[in-house]
């Protein structure tokens, strides 16, 4: 297999890799640019995968899988919401509560369920969502290079994809072109300055929360119903985590989540490409460090490559009136 | 004939077991200028963050316009004609003049149009009212004359007729302070009515045409600014007799007990601070640092008493230098005579949830009257702070409260307490009567001054003016970490409020 063919097939795998991530990461961005930290990303896309993977193998249909998952991460994010928002809690502690139930949660149900070790039943392909071939895929596959670029990469994904990335341009069209967005990012830097201009801030952040989960949702969706063929127990595996990690890498930007998460979903790729092949001048690589290496680099760039990421300012601070 | 803008009456409010508002009853007449005034605590703020909407009375009612009316939110206040300048900026920092101007009256859903209708609207008012800012600077970027104009901006937009301005000369210079009257005199002229908080008599009297005088969550009084006195306000506000200028001998002042040498002190964000400053404070003198707050009197204070690293200079305490590396030991400082009353003494001064005698000498616990042994002499200890507590008629005279219980003026009493009787050889002092009560600070300075009459050289760091001038021998001042001038305690304020602005002699002759 010559370099390029190589290339495309890791870009592509990296584009499949990194949606989970993308769209966890825009989660918490509406969250964290509203004010409200969200730890909890990991534990409602575990638990958006797990009602998605049920709901479609109970109903046959993928939609109403991605419904389920929906519902079920809105409803944690509005856990979250109330504990946070309403009751002024912590919120590291109500994320981390999120992240807790949802492992177990998962598995209980799931045993309860289906019976099979904490999976959902594995899927059919009509109950998930399949690769969508765009026009003239194959017709085109033979063009030198730009044939295999737009046969490989751009066609041949799952709807979910295609949507998260347009999820980017939309997301940053919502926080500086419309209303909406000017508040959330007023509400997350200071949300007296809101409350004086009779702007309701806990109305603001549940807005913001919800389309956390929202997001998520869809992030558990794609894990569960197009990435694999049902739910499997922690099947995140820590990309709630990662994500986080993407967004503040970011600076809780749109485009720049966008290229963390790429970057992280290529490191990903690499490393499975390269499992086994002895790399020039260095050799056999044990694989357990091409796997720890996305998180080897993420603790390398937050520690000081990206430059000071600063949080919105009123970020992880329950808003209280004086006195 | 005039109609009335706002009339309160009955209005309650209670924090807790605190009466903030008890039954108030105000008049307010549209198109004039309405002073309220009273000590820190009076309620004022209160009542007007009910008038806004942003506390709920417990009870009374509110009428607008001879209307009754309802103000749960701002929101209903702003639909009201209401509009409030907060005494700490309600402004996004890393947002436009324009997108703060904008921020909940924004109109239509999508930003395209109404950013440019916005933009139209901003420009207007600026011309309209002489308030020119740039719409496209960021807040953080603006001083802070300038990021109240956007409040004031702010207002105007949302169709305030009634503007309530809290407290609104603290962060300002007299100069920045002139201007602002000059605008609201203008707004008085255009018909709106204008509601000025404050608790200096001399911005009620320079501007107001009617002011009403709170105390202890009660309006005591409602006068024609014209045909009332300086003097009468402030006894109305305190409850009985002050005196509003400390009366003071002749200084005599001996030998250098502190001098400063080309000292340069640097903040965290590695900004100059504090750039070449050099001065002497002698025994038996008070030498007083004037300027607007953020000129560098902070890094100053902390470079001096060792808390904060200077980057060049040095500190001399009687003879001896002090380390500048920002390691100094305070104990060895105390111990060489250096006393310190900070700046911020919620967060430096005191240790809010510990009792009053463990304040009354924490940094100093170390000393053998307060020890037997390896252990603390409590019963020494709260003797000792129940003496301190009858000299300086610190209320209540209760030792084992807690320290967040005492008011400001009381707490403030506290560390003067602690600091001035170590009988010590300098005393550095911050802000002594910031957010303190008139009463407190008539004996505040009274306790300045005999220190200084028992030859104790004293380094008063003020943003009062006022303070300032009727303690000092001599006056610095500072403006972007350099002392641009010495003066001594004749000069007149506006002398002092151009130095303060960093304006040359030469320029304001000019």
């Amino acid at each position: 297999m010559d370099f390029f063919t190589t290339l495309i097939l890791v870009l592509d795998s990296t584009v499949r890799l990194s949606v989970p991530l993308l769209l966890a990461a825009l989660a918490g961005l509406y969250s964290e640019r509203s004010g409200v930290f969200d730890i909890g990303l990991e534990g409602k896309m575990l638990a958006g995968a797990f009602a998605a993977g049920a709901a479609a193998a109970v109903t046959g249909s993928a939609w109403a899988g991605l419904g389920a998952a929906v519902l079920v991460s809105v409803f944690l994010a509005l856990v979250h919401g109330f504990a946070s928002i309403t009751h002024r809690g912590n919120q590291i502690v109500s994320g981390v509560a999120i992240n807790f139930i949802a492992a177990g949660a998962t598995i209980i149900l799931g045993q309860a369920w289906f019976r099979q070790g904490g999976r959902t039943p594995s899927l059919p392909g009509d109950a998930r969502f399949g690769a969508l071939h765009l026009p003239f895929a194959d017709t085109l596959r033979d063009v030198p290079f730009l044939g295999p670029i737009y046969a490989e990469l751009i066609s041949g994904h799952s709807l979910l994809v295609y949507l998260a990335f347009l999820f980017v341009p939309f997301t940053w069209w919502v926080l500086f072109r419309t209303r909406f967005g000017l508040r959330l990012r007023a509400v997350g830097e200071n949300p007296a300055a809101v409350d004086t201009a009779g702007i309701s801030v806990s109305w603001l952040r549940y807005r913001a929360v919800m389309c956390t989960g929202l997001l998520t949702g869809l992030a558990g969706t794609y894990l569960s119903l197009a990435q694999n063929a049902g739910f499997v127990k922690d099947m995140t595996a820590g990309r709630g985590f990662i994500a986080l990690a993407a967004l503040i890498f970011a600076k809780w930007r749109p485009v720049p989540v966008m290229f963390a998460c790429l970057l992280f979903g290529f490191l990903d790729a690499f490393a499975i490409r390269i499992q086994g092949t002895p790399l020039p001048l260095i050799g056999q690589v044990p694989v357990q460090l091409m796997q720890a290496l996305p998180y080897i680099l993420t603790v390398v760039l937050l520690a000081g490559f990206i430059g000071k990421a600063i949080p919105p300012r009123a970020g992880g601070v329950p808003y209280v009136k004086e006195r | 004939m005039a109609h009335t803008a706002i009339e309160l009456n009955g209005i309650s409010k209670s924090f807790g077991a605190v009466h903030a508002n008890r039954n108030i009853d105000l008049k307010i007449t549209a198109g004039t200028i309405h002073g309220i005034i009273g000590e820190n605590g009076a309620g004022k703020s209160t009542l007007m963050s009910i008038l806004y909407g942003f506390y709920q009375a417990d009870s009374g009612r509110i009428q607008v316009a001879g209307k009754p009316a309802s103000i749960k939110t701002p929101s209903a206040a702003i639909a009201l004609g209401i509009g409030m300048v907060h005494q700490h900026f309600m402004l996004v920092e890393n947002f436009t003049v324009l997108e703060n101007v904008m921020l909940g009256a924004e109109g239509e859903a999508l930003l395209n149009t109404s950013i440019a209708k916005a933009r139209d609207e901003l420009e207007r008012l600026e011309r309209d009212y002489g308030l020119e800012v740039d719409p496209d600077a960021l807040i953080e970027d603006l001083p802070v004359g300038l990021q109240q104009r956007v409040e004031i901006l702010k207002a105007l937009y949302r169709g305030a007729d009634i503007l309530i301005l809290d407290e609104p000369t603290g962060v300002l210079t007299p100069a920045e302070a002139d201007h602002l009257f000059r605008i609201l005199r203008q707004l008085k002229e255009e018909g709106k009515t204008v509601i000025l908080i404050t608790h200096k008599l001399r911005e009620i009297m320079a501007i107001t045409d009617n002011v009403s005088v709170m105390r202890q969550g009660a309006m005591v009084a409602t006068r024609k600014t014209a045909e009332t006195t300086v003097e009468e306000l402030a006894e109305l506000m305190v409850g009985r007799h002050v005196l509003l200028r400390v009366e003071k001998g002749e200084g005599r002042a001996g030998d250098v007990m502190l001098s400063v040498k080309n000292l340069t002190v640097k903040d965290s964000r590695g900004v100059t601070m504090v750039d070449d400053v050099s001065f002497d404070v002698r025994a038996g003198e008070i030498v007083g640092i004037a300027g607007v707050a953020g000129n560098g009197q902070s890094q100053l204070l902390e470079a001096i008493t060792g808390v904060r690293q200077a980057v060049s200079g040095t500190v001399t305490l009687d003879g001896t230098p002090v380390e500048l590396t920002g390691e100094a030991d305070p104990v060895d400082l105390r111990k060489r005579g250096m006393a310190h009353v900070p700046e911020d003494r919620h967060h430096v001064g005191l240790v809010l949830p510990f009792e009053e005698n463990e304040n009354a000498m924490l940094g100093y616990h170390w000393q053998d009257k307060y020890l037997k042994g390896p252990l603390l002499d409590i019963e020494a200890i709260r003797d000792d702070a129940r003496r301190k507590i009858e000299k300086y008629d610190i209320r209540p005279a209760d030792c084992r409260l807690k320290t967040a219980n005492f008011s400001g003026g009381n707490q403030q009493k506290i560390v003067l307490a602690r600091e001035m009787e170590q009988d010590p050889k300098v005393l550095i002092v911050g802000q002594p009567t910031r957010g303190v009560d008139v009463g407190a600070i008539e004996f505040i300075h009274r306790r300045l001054i005999d220190m200084r009459d028992q030859g104790k050289a004293v380094l008063l760091v003020s943003v009062e003016l006022d303070e300032i001038r009727s303690l000092s021998d001599r006056i610095l001042v500072m403006f972007a970490g350099r002392v641009v001038g010495e003066r001594g305690p004749e000069a007149t304020e506006g002398e002092l409020g151009l130095l303060m602005a960093g304006v040359e002699k030469k320029e304001a002759a000019e």
